[in-house]
């Protein structure tokens, strides 16, 4: 009973602190995310959460600006300086959390620290492999000497956040995730972590960047839509993401909340089973006889299921607005992306005439696959596409299954269509090219994704000239031309890009990104 | 009992050993870690090197063994997702849940008990019948549904309680615990309820049955003869005995709300072990589902050496022996 007082007292009494300490409270920012942290190691796992995350501890040489341009971040220029050699000068007077000087041996350090983090699930290697060998010139200049030409160097580089050579020579994920070396440049400090729950940070006030507005912030992990949603309704945070379409509507009608949105980089697409040259899996005929060849190894039987899908019904009714529909890789603003390529309104009588040209006048039976907890709404929008496609003739079944067990059948070729997602958080479309629409080719590390095993030479050819060109302009064009033969081809079939929607209370202001990420520093009150 | 003792402990070896090998089968039927874990601009090379870091690209058996030596020497693996080892993980999220099924077992015997002894003495009141009325939702309405009902009334629309989240901590024997601050209390408060309700009426349902038998029965209409006050012959004599399968069901519940409170503890955004393993299974993270199910099946088997013993504690006729 006691105990019972002396708690009561001390809550009244902290309620009062708290009330005399206003000023304290509106600095500080309460945030909830849909996905789960993993780690505060910024070079453990390569997975976008942690990458936010990390990027308010710390900072990468080049960055991303909300449109996913590359900008200077602790690199303030760079050139390439041979054909395989990239300078960068980095920014002066930087200093980590604990005093330590940002310099040259910093970036050679983290380079070589990078591909070397035992038991990583997914290496930020990845962004890293290109650099051969890393040249201190003089503490605030450092070259990079590639493998032939690589003009995706600045690019890469913006995944790469940066470690202090002395603080963290011997570093453990768990001393990252403890705190003990969440140290960085960036403009928060690590305050505490708790796994699966939240982050606390305080801000860094000798950040050379822009002063983010807020002295603390508890970076909260909801997952459950409705709870994440319901967090933000009762007042307990001030600003989510992810939020569900089906809230939208409600969310915009309530006055205590307002939402913010870009159009993000998230390709929704639908990759088809070429690797099968006859009897592919879950085709058969009307009478569900095998039918011999496979109908998607057709331009024309591909054209027709693309022609069949009314992208815009999908946007509207399913995704309650929050997609653009798209015919090709990224939105029509980013780098290149093609500006001109329409959409189009779906065609169900050109499609039914070019299967019959095919040679399909009946059409054929066909499965397609999905995953039902990765995508927004995906089960959804793989049912829709099932009855635009039956309308043509081609008889759809529809089945959606957890990731988990949906991502290993997709990569053993088990189906022959199938929805899938692709985040280009470069901002430009080398990534889907060479991941989802190159030729399979390990030595090239081409194809890794490339789960329909689509191939096209002339795709190929333009690629690589690409890969190999350093002028920005040119490269642009190789790359536009590389997608327009895909595209043409119908590689896959793109149905739309992702929008990216927050939710805050009335009286903030957020910067909207392209990459999905959420961060405090792009959150401030409104003025 | 040393012999009793042992027995059980060997039981529960052999229980944990067939779960670890259903788990690894059941992950490998399943697909592939990393294929789930893997950055989508992986190429081949990094996929082969990340199978090759995880272990992966072992043949089973030979991952499966040498999970089981250094099993045996007290070290489940690391979790693949957070690089931490899983025991450690585990460890970190017990107190959370612990205190959540803690908070709703005490609550279910604190509401269910009363209701149940009154139901069962008035079986024909008005207020009986509206107990028993009342269980009959606690025991129906889903758990789900429930929460977010608790979420939008006592936190939407009236604003009494926060919304999700495990309020302020305090750290005793190296674990943080919420239950010791107000805060922590206020946050506690619906998820626990949520819990409880299904326990609550579980606990009325069975009081009243035991009740009813009971008060029919001869040493009670003897302790009535003889004089003994309502109070004692309720409290005592009656009591004691519905209390075996009240203690056995309660006990039982304590354990699957440890285990499973996965639907609660993800409504509420409950940092607990529920959370941690329906996280772990979405991505496949072997180590920590194996950790936590064969802490699990421990746990059970504990439990219920804990409910054998107390029966032998409220009722001397009960021996601990093998048959």
């Amino acid at each position: 009973m006691k105990k019972f007082a002396s708690a009561a007292v001390k809550a009244a009494l902290s309620a009062f602190v708290l009330a005399g300490a206003v000023p304290a409270a509106a600095q500080t920012l309460n945030l909830a995310v849909g996905a789960p942290v993993t780690s505060l190691d910024p070079h453990y796992h390569a997975l976008s959460p942690n990458y936010a995350v990390a990027d308010m501890l710390f900072d990468s040489l080049t960055a991303f600006d909300a449109q996913a341009r590359v900008e200077p971040r602790l690199a303030l220029s760079w050139k390439p300086v041979a054909e395989d050699v990239w300078e960068f000068k980095l920014r002066p007077n930087v200093t980590f959390h604990n005093g330590n000087a940002f310099t040259a041996e910093d970036v050679a350090f983290t380079i070589a620290r990078v591909p070397t983090v035992p038991n990583s699930p997914s290496s930020y290697g990845i962004y890293t492999r290109a650099i051969q060998r890393v040249e201190v010139v003089d503490p605030l200049t450092v070259r990079f000497h590639t493998n032939g030409a690589y003009p995706l160097l600045p690019v890469d580089l913006g995944q790469i956040e940066m470690l202090d050579s002395e603080t963290h020579a011997n570093p453990a994920t768990e001393d990252f995730n403890s705190g003990k070396l969440a140290i960085g440049t960036g403009p928060f400090r690590m305050v505490s972590y708790r796994s699966g729950d939240r982050i606390e940070y305080v801000r860094n006030d000798g950040y050379f960047g822009a002063r983010p507005h807020w002295q603390r912030v508890n970076y909260r992990m909801i997952t459950n839509d409705a709870a994440r949603t319901a967090a933000l309704l009762s007042g307990d945070v001030d600003f989510i993401d992810q939020v569900p379409t089906s809230d939208i509507a409600k969310l915009r009608g309530d006055s205590r909340v307002q939402l913010s949105e870009a159009d993000g980089l998230r390709l929704i697409f639908l990759a088809l089973g070429h690797s099968h040259e006859t009897n592919a899996p879950y085709i058969t005929d009307n009478d569900g006889k095998p039918l011999g060849r496979n109908p998607l190894r057709d331009v024309r039987v591909r054209r027709a299921l693309s022609m069949a899908v009314d992208r815009q019904a999908i946007a509207d009714r399913v995704m309650e607005g929050a997609s653009l529909p798209s015919t090709q890789l990224l939105p029509p603003t980013a780098y290149g992306a093609l500006p001109d390529r329409q959409v189009g309104r779906a065609d169900p009588d050109g499609a039914r005439r070019l299967l019959a040209e095919a040679g399909y006048p009946q059409g054929f039976r066909i499965q397609l696959n999905g995953p039902n907890d990765r995508y927004m709404n995906d089960a959804r929008i793989i049912q829709a596409i099932g009855q635009m496609w039956t309308r043509i003739g081609v008889r759809t079944g529809v089945e959606g299954q957890p990731w988990a067990t949906f991502v290993a059948r997709a990569g053993r070729q088990e189906f022959s269509a199938m929805l899938v997602g692709w985040g280009t958080s470069s901002g430009e479309p080398t990534s889907p090219l060479r991941s989802l629409l190159a030729t399979v080719n390990p030595q090239r590390g081409w194809g890794g994704s490339n789960r329909g095993r689509y191939s096209n030479p002339a795709m190929d050819a333009k690629l690589a000239e690409a890969l190999q060109t350093l002028d920005d302009n040119k490269r642009e064009a190789l790359l536009r031309e590389a997608t327009t033969i895909a595209m043409d081809d119908v590689g896959i079939i793109p149905i739309h890009i992702q929008k990216n929607i927050w939710a805050m209370r009335r009286g903030l202001r957020h910067e909207a990104r392209a990459d999905e990420l959420t961060r405090a520093q792009d959150v401030s009150p409104a003025q | 009992m040393s012999v009793y003792l042992l027995r059980r402990l060997i039981q529960a070896a052999l229980v944990m050993l067939a779960m670890s090998i259903i788990v690894f089968v059941g992950v490998y039927a399943i697909g592939d870690p990393v294929e789930i874990l893997i950055s989508p601009d992986a190429d081949q090379a990094e996929r082969a090197r990340a199978i090759a870091a995880l272990g992966l690209d072992k043949p089973l058996w030979q991952q499966y063994f040498s999970f089981l030596g250094a099993a045996l020497q007290g070290d489940l693996g690391r979790s693949f997702v957070f690089n931490e080892p899983a025991l450690k993980l585990i460890g970190q999220r017990a107190p959370a849940t612990l205190e959540l099924a803690f908070g709703a077992t005490i609550m279910a015997v604190i509401v269910g008990l009363p209701l149940g002894l009154y139901a069962g003495l008035r079986p024909k009141s008005f207020g009986a019948q509206a107990i028993m009325t009342g269980s009959i939702l606690g025991f129906s309405l889903p758990t789900f549904w429930v929460g977010l009902m608790l979420i939008m009334v006592f936190a939407v629309q009236l604003g009494w309680l926060p919304s999700t989240g495990r309020g302020e901590t305090v750290e005793i024997l190296g674990m943080r615990w919420s239950f010791l601050t107000w805060d922590g209390l206020a946050h506690m408060a619906m998820p626990a309820l949520n819990l409880a309700l299904f326990k609550i009426s579980l606990v009325i349902r069975l009081t009243r049955a035991g009740v009813r038998e009971t008060m029919l029965m001869d040493y009670v209409k003897f302790a009535r003869a003889k004089g003994l006050s309502p109070t004692r012959v309720i409290g005592v004599h009656v009591f004691k005995n519905i209390l075996i399968p009240v203690v056995t069901v309660v006990g039982l519940e304590l354990g699957s709300t440890i285990a499973f409170s996965v639907v609660t503890e993800s409504v509420f955004a409950w940092p607990g072990m529920g959370k941690l393993i329906i996280d772990s299974i979405n991505v496949l993270d072997r180590p920590v589902i194996v950790a936590y199910l064969m802490s699990i099946v421990l746990m059970f088997i504990i439990i219920n050496l804990v409910v054998d013993l107390l029966y032998s504690v409220l009722d001397p006729r009960v021996r601990l022996e093998s048959k």
